[in-house]
């Protein structure tokens, strides 16, 4: 029994180890002065006023939404039609595409993001938003296949039998029977590729330019360039967005969706 | 609804499109520029072709002197000289210089190339000098793939690179080094995690994962930089330690190995833990009791039934964790010291700071190819790592 206590104290332990970081940013954000005590001996708001009031990290935050959104639009429709296509059609080469498509996981990222600043530089796309979509979506859209392919793992082909006898046509029967079918996988897949996106740094760090700066590659150039809170309050803002995310990634996995 | 052959493909099609023109492709045609030598041909290319067809010995004919007298002066003018003059002075520093002095004075070279050459720069009369150009006149080189394992290719054979210019190796050695420990730290510290879990009630436990999935929804660099914060100098970490009397005076633990160690295990440990919990919760919880009633105690239970059975979930969060940060480039990058720097911080150097797509593509190549034995390797052991992510 006390074999049980020691592992489940180093798993505590362990446990806090991992969320401690976050939860001392948390007060440093609202601190009122430069200095990073903990606690702070006053607290203020203006870091994060800094913050809001900065056209730099206006325009990054809107930045990265921007291209997190085009990411997760043309990830999940190029995502969840190749899955559709890979689980309903006998593809030829299917192992082979579905190694290519585990490709750019498994790459590492410097890599990729060096590959992609090659090729992109002749076209022009470098320092443009396009370009970085396109890099953002290589690297999310797998996911986006993975999830709704795990969705439709347990479809039973007989329901569209079913529908066909009941009358439907094949475009409702795929609105009313698939679809709904496959909407909390194309959820968690979008998820994990808006997050993927939000959080991508070295892809961003290649191809942007400064007027594609998103909040990490902002974060990156503060913190390099010259410090203050103001760094803090980022991190914590990004912080929720990454929480908000985390929750709509469990209530997709709840309804049935998710990687797993 | 049974979909035939073609229309599913066109399903597939635009994605597949996508992954290989902008994904692919690129990546095939960077690392090609690893062993791709066409700067010299592109430049000079009857100069390429005259030295070609000369076997190397002695000096070359009277016509690769004109050809390159005359090549060197126009690429010139036409602002194309650049890329062959870095490419030539990167094997041997100053042949920049000649190139751009021999170009400059090519209009006087016109009468005598080979007299003129000789008399402008000893070196033009030395056969070395024409051999190295004679190896970059392409297709194909082997330059940077050598130069990333810190050999040279000379006259004499392929010989270890002089101790102050050698740096590869111990660049991989450390990589390798890090991306272990960092490993080895992630499985010991997730194994008490991903136990402690799949042993409480799901509802509980589901609790506890949210604390690992909190951070592993994190940004990296929003983690990283929350440890950039607390291992400040004067930061919260060395307050703590000082207060209660551990250490005298703040200690210096930015820019040093532990705290890259630190923060690569906090950004990596969701990575082990998740998939070990996912197979111990799986575990039959019958089967400890079952060896404890035929007499094994708790070190036997644990060595021989939990350990063997949870292998496959430890192996491969390992296994993701040590690919992962074999690849590390933001960490070291913040809260590192020049020491401390792996592999892809020297791609990103060779890409951005001191342009030379044949160096970041060689140690692509070596990076990839660690990436991938190690990928084989896990597969060899656990038949299903990777199919399914």
């Amino acid at each position: 029994m006390t074999g049980r206590v020691l592992v489940g104290g180093a798993a505590a332990l362990v446990l806090l180890f991992l969320v401690s970081p976050m939860l001392a940013i948390l007060p440093l954000s609202f601190s009122d002065s430069e200095i990073l005590r903990l606690p702070p001996e006053g607290w203020s708001l203006r870091w994060y006023e800094r913050l809001f009031t900065s056209d730099r990290w206006l325009l990054a935050a809107r930045n990265s939404v921007v291209v997190a959104v085009a990411t997760t639009l043309l990830g999940t429709v190029l995502g969840t039609l190749a899955a559709l296509g890979l689980h309903f059609g006998r593809i030829p080469g299917r192992g082979a595409i579905l190694a290519l498509l585990a490709m750019p996981v498994v790459t590492p990222s410097v890599v990729t993001a060096a590959a992609l600043f090659l090729a992109y530089s002749p076209l022009g796309l470098t320092g443009t938003m396009a370009g970085l979509v396109l890099g953002h979506t290589i690297i999310s859209v797998p996911f986006v296949v993975l999830a709704v392919l795990a969705s439709l793992r347990g479809f039973d082909a007989t329901l569209l039998r079913a529908a066909a006898s009941l009358g439907a046509t094949p475009a409702q029967a795929f609105r009313r029977v698939v679809l709904p079918l496959i909407a909390p996988g194309v959820a968690a897949g979008a998820v994990f590729a808006f997050a993927t996106s939000f959080d991508e740094f070295i892809l961003t760090l290649f191809l942007a330019g400064p007027g594609q700066f998103t909040l990490p590659r902002q974060i990156y150039a503060a913190v390099r360039d010259v410090w203050d809170p103001t760094i803090c309050a980022a991190a914590v803002v990004l912080f929720l967005a990454s929480m908000l995310l985390l929750l709509a990634s469990e209530a997709a996995r709840r309804r049935g969706g998710g990687l797993g | 609804m049974r979909r035939g052959g073609l229309p599913a493909f066109l399903l597939v099609a635009p994605l597949l499109a996508l992954l290989v023109l902008s994904f692919a492709l690129p990546v095939g045609r960077m690392l090609w520029t690893a062993v791709a030598d066409r700067e010299l041909a592109d430049a000079l290319p009857d100069t390429a072709a005259a030295l070609r067809a000369w076997d190397g010995d002695g000096l070359p004919p009277d016509a690769a002197f004109a050809h390159l007298a005359r090549e060197l002066g126009a690429a010139l003018e036409e602002r194309r000289i650049g890329l062959v003059a870095q490419r030539l002075n990167f094997e041997e520093p100053g042949l920049r210089a000649l190139l751009l002095r021999t170009a400059r004075a090519a209009e006087r070279l016109r009468d005598d190339p080979r007299g003129g050459l000789v008399a402008l720069d000893a070196r033009w009369g030395e056969p070395a000098t024409w051999r190295l150009l004679k190896g970059a006149a392409g297709p194909l080189t082997a330059l940077y793939l050598l130069r990333a394992v810190d050999l040279r290719l000379t006259p004499a054979g392929i010989v270890d690179a002089p101790a102050e210019e050698a740096i590869f190796r111990t660049l991989f050695l450390r990589t390798l080094w890090i991306a272990a420990l960092v490993t080895l730290i992630c499985i010991v510290l997730a194994y008490p995690v991903a136990a402690t879990l799949a042993a409480l009630p799901e509802r509980l436990a589901g609790y506890g994962l949210l604390l690992v999935l909190v951070p592993f929804w994190t940004s990296v660099l929003v983690r990283t930089t929350a440890w950039f914060v607390l291992l400040q100098r004067e930061g919260p970490l060395n307050a703590a330690a000082v207060a209660l009397g551990l250490i005298e005076h703040p200690l210096q633990m930015i820019g040093t190995r532990f705290a890259v160690i630190l923060a690569m295990v906090h950004v990596l440990l969701p990575f082990a833990i998740l998939p070990a919990y996912a197979v111990m919760r799986r575990l039959d919880p019958a089967l400890p009791k079952a060896a404890a009633s035929l007499g094994a105690g708790p070190l036997a239970r644990f060595l021989r039934v939990h350990l063997p059975l949870s292998f496959p979930g430890v192996a491969a969060g390992g296994a993701m964790v040590f690919l992962l940060a074999v690849g590390f480039y933001i960490t070291p990058a913040l809260v590192g010291g020049p020491r401390d720097q792996m592999v892809a911080s020297f791609i990103a150097f060779f890409i951005s700071q001191t342009p030379n797509w044949g160096m970041a593509a060689a140690l692509s190549v070596l990076l990839l190819a660690m990436t991938g034995a190690v990928t084989l390797l896990v597969r060899a052991v656990l038949p299903g790592f990777a199919r399914r992510a």
